[in-house]
């Protein structure tokens, strides 16, 4: 059974989750992980990031994608966690982690997860400012990233 | 049939309702908009920018030509920004 998808509002300890997943990981030889933070704005106004997701599809998604990189990259396993909610500038807002028994799928693995997750699990971004509010807006960069992953491409 | 409908983010906000279920024969996602869009001001701002809006059905993410038979739950919303 591969490691179970979270989706929480609760913080988490980077270091904890990654110890954990390293730990149950028989017969890999490498271990990646990727975390992502709350970014301030660049004048350092963000007062609170909100994150909005879609319960029931959030996790279905994740564990597609999770599914998914296991099998492309031969993973020994992945873990995805990611929060939604009120949060603040650095604040981790989720992470992933992959195992495999040599160090370049692991790498590609979580490469993979993160360009999924991007731009195809239902989490949406909302910067609030004391000026206001306004939801984050979807990159091309982040839709083209995608694009490297297609079969045959 | 009866759908229940759901929208996220910016669209939850201009429709100014997070769930709502509706009675409808729309074979389509596209035919779905198109009826909701008819509705109000409201709707019809909601939907202007279809470009600017991703649609799932019972969970999975879909293009608008996918047909309603069988659907329990549509969701609409904007592209996604997770990560």
């Amino acid at each position: 059974m591969p490691a179970p998808v979270r989706v929480q509002q609760a913080p988490f300890d980077m270091g904890a989750e990654l110890n954990a997943f390293a730990a149950t990981v028989p017969g890999a030889g490498a271990v990646v992980s990727f975390s992502g933070i709350t970014r301030d704005l660049a004048d350092g106004t963000l007062e609170v990031m909100e994150i909005e997701h879609y319960p029931g599809m959030t996790e279905a998604a994740l564990s597609a994608i999770r599914d998914e990189a296991i099998a492309r990259f031969g993973l020994t396993d992945a873990m995805i966690l990611h929060r939604y909610g009120p949060l603040k500038a650095a604040d981790p807002i989720m992470m992933v982690a992959t195992a495999a028994r040599h160090r370049a799928d692991a790498f590609a693995g979580a490469e993979f997860l993160m360009d999924y997750l991007k731009s195809r699990a239902p989490f949406w971004k909302k910067e609030v400012t004391a000026k206001g509010a306004a939801w984050v807006a979807a990159r091309d960069e982040d839709e083209d990233a995608l694009a490297r992953w297609s079969r045959g491409g | 049939m009866k759908l229940d409908i759901r929208y996220f983010a910016w669209l939850r906000e201009r429709v100014g309702t997070a769930a709502e279920q509706v009675e409808t024969e729309a074979a389509t996602v596209a035919d779905l908009i198109a009826e909701l869009r008819a509705r109000d001001e409201g709707y019809a701002y909601a939907f202007s920018d279809t470009g600017a809006i991703r649609a799932a059905v019972d969970h999975e993410l879909v293009e608008f030509d996918a047909a309603l038979s069988g659907a329990r739950e549509v969701a609409f919303f904007p592209p996604m920004t997770g990560g």
